[in-house]
């Protein structure tokens, strides 16, 4: 008698969204990205169709980033003051699928970059590498929001993936990206209700738009909560197979900013000789934090340091093999 | 809840009227608005006047179908007229409805088998309507059994434990939402479990609060479909809340919103 394996039904999929756009579709990239598409939770190839593996970005910045210390250093401070070479450098030597670029610059507490200046970050990027882009802005919504028009405009064609849009302010880049056909980052504050609320709001801004949302939940790092976020994104993962549309799009992580935010990454092997060498550990901390966000159904990680992306790229190789049967 | 909008139904003058004349736009409008509301399935019923019920029904169906791209769900006691229905569904369908009696069971369930329609069991037999919930349950089991000897999984099957008004029948609506319990108890998988909502109303004052009354303790009771006026807003409204409360949709602000439009 043959045994007959019991396989969970899903009733939908994830929608996919397309990052960049060719020489073709009215771009400049080399080449797109699709992210999504998941029928079935991560990995479980056994029940449905994982179309797209998770892609890995690494961050750069519009100024050189002081605060990450002498650790980056010696792996992007040869290129850090100049962003183009630092892209370059992030995909043709450390493998990176994409690159996110954040505006820290604009933010008046470094140094107040202006528009034309950001404007001039992003086209630089654009023009060292061929992989779609990311742009986040500095993170204050009052500058970030003078910027996403001039920005959206200036990449038009791009399918650049734009951030962020929150509950209190979205409208403005929004309406950015429905212009320009770029596609855009909501962000909530690991909140499940705000999150789908945020995706609803932009739907009714514009029904294209639906389709060009990535969810951004807020992720902490591994062992500050990050079981919360995690349970947050298995829930919204589990609504969207379910059938909740509001939910259905892919996520994305800055698991890169949060790890190494961490006192088990910072703290110096001096200070800590118990804990080990600082580095090793470091990497640790951000690729243990990664696998786990993996395993959330997660679609774009932004990671920081070039070893961690080594190691979690070889580990989605491996959950990336056909499992079913 | 699954949503079976009851408004094409011959009881109604509009659609007795449409049928007679075969006018398509009250049927069409009705089909349109349903759908725009948020039913799942259209409940398609000649009525107890139509002298041709086949006609009738396959007329019915073919200008609903024009209309809205919705399954439907026929609703007859003459067989003849819902296999000649089955044969022009664009989409599988629903019977609507077989008791548990041998020769009407036998007819239905190879007609569900061959068109791979779900089907509708009353839990009642030549006795009537049963008074407790133990013999609802028992005869759902039989139900159950006999599809199965079809070839029929009972997650086509959707039991209606039967519902009689609430100011004649009083003693009949706790037995009923234990039954929409223990149903669940009876196979694995289970069937499903549907209930004809605006009974529970009938020749009451209070007809749309009892209806969404009974609707949300029903669901919680594990109801799985009903057949219901879905352009009676407070109801979907009341329902959408319910969905909330069991968990069933993850709560945002606009809640109701997203629930009215999910199929608009």
């Amino acid at each position: 008698m043959t045994v007959e394996i019991l396989k969970e039904k899903y009733r939908n999929t994830v929608g996919e969204v397309v990052l960049g756009a060719t020489r073709e579709q009215g771009g400049t990239r080399s080449h797109t990205i699709t992210v999504g598409g998941e029928g079935a939770l991560p990995f479980l190839h056994f029940e449905g169709s994982i179309p797209n593996r998770p892609v890995l970005a690494l961050e750069i910045w519009d100024l050189a980033p002081a605060e990450w210390g002498p650790l980056f250093e010696k792996y992007y401070g040869d290129v850090w003051s100049d962003p183009g070479a630092w892209a370059s450098k992030c995909v043709d030597q450390y493998g990176a699928d994409l690159i996110q670029l954040r505006l820290k610059g604009a933010d008046p507490d470094t140094k107040g970059a202006a528009v034309e200046e950001c404007i001039a970050a992003v086209k630089k990027v654009l023009e060292a590498v061929g992989v779609p882009l990311i742009v986040v802005g500095c993170g204050k919504p009052e500058i970030d929001n003078a910027l996403y028009a001039p920005i959206a405009e200036a990449a038009a064609g791009e399918k650049l993936l734009i951030g962020v849009a929150e509950l209190e302010s979205y409208k403005a880049v929004t309406s950015a990206c429905m212009a320009n056909q770029h596609n855009l980052i909501a962000q909530s504050p690991i909140d499940i209700n705000i999150c789908k609320q945020l995706n609803i709001l932009i739907a009714e801004m514009s029904t294209a738009m639906a389709n060009r949302i990535i969810i951004d939940p807020t992720i902490a790092a591994l062992g500050y909560g990050i079981e919360y976020s995690y349970s947050i994104m298995e829930r919204a993962r589990n609504g969207a197979l379910q059938g909740d549309k509001m939910l259905a799009m892919p996520m994305i992580g800055n698991v890169g900013i949060e790890a190494w935010r961490t006192k088990e990454a910072n703290q110096p092997e001096a200070d800590e000789p118990a804990w080990g060498e600082q580095e090793e550990r470091g990497i640790l901390w951000e690729a243990t934090t990664a696998m786990a966000y993996l395993q959330s159904g997660i679609d774009i990680m932004v990671l920081r340091h070039p070893e961690t992306l080594k190691v979690i790229k070889a580990t989605i190789d491996d959950l990336m093999q056909d499992n079913s049967y | 809840m699954i949503i079976i909008g009851e408004r094409i139904n011959g009881m109604f003058k509009d659609i007795a009227r449409a049928i007679k004349d075969r006018d398509p736009v009250p049927v069409q409008e009705w089909a349109r608005k349903q759908e725009h509301n948020g039913a799942h399935y259209l409940d398609i019923n000649v009525g107890p006047s139509s002298p041709d019920a086949v006609g009738a029904m396959t007329w019915l169906i073919e200008v609903t179908q024009e209309a809205s791209k919705l399954p439907l769900c026929l609703d007859s006691t003459k067989y003849d007229a819902i296999e000649a229905g089955l044969k022009i569904c664009r989409r599988p369908a629903m019977i609507n409805s077989v008791p548990a009696e041998k020769a009407k069971m036998e007819r239905v369930f190879s007609m569900a088998a061959e068109y791979g329609a779900e089907v509708i069991c009353l839990a009642m037999n030549e006795e009537g309507i049963p008074k407790n919930a133990d013999v609802r349950i028992a005869l759902a089991a039989e139900l159950v059994v006999v599809a199965d000897g079809f070839g029929i999984s009972p997650e086509m099957l959707y039991i209606d434990p039967l519902v009689l008004p609430c100011n004649v029948a009083q003693d009949h609506g706790i037995e009923v939402l234990r039954t929409l319990r223990e149903i669940k108890l009876i196979s694995d998988p289970a069937p499903k479990t549907v209930v004809g909502l605006s009974n529970i109303s009938q020749g009451t004052k209070n007809r749309a609060l009892i209806n969404r009354t009974f609707a949300v303790m029903a669901m919680a009771n594990g109801l799985d479909a009903g057949i219901v006026d879905a352009d009676d807003d407070e109801l979907m409204e009341a329902i959408a809340s319910a969905r909330i409360i069991l968990n069933l949709d993850i709560y945002c602000d606009s809640y109701v919103d997203v629930f009215m439009q999910r199929n608009r």
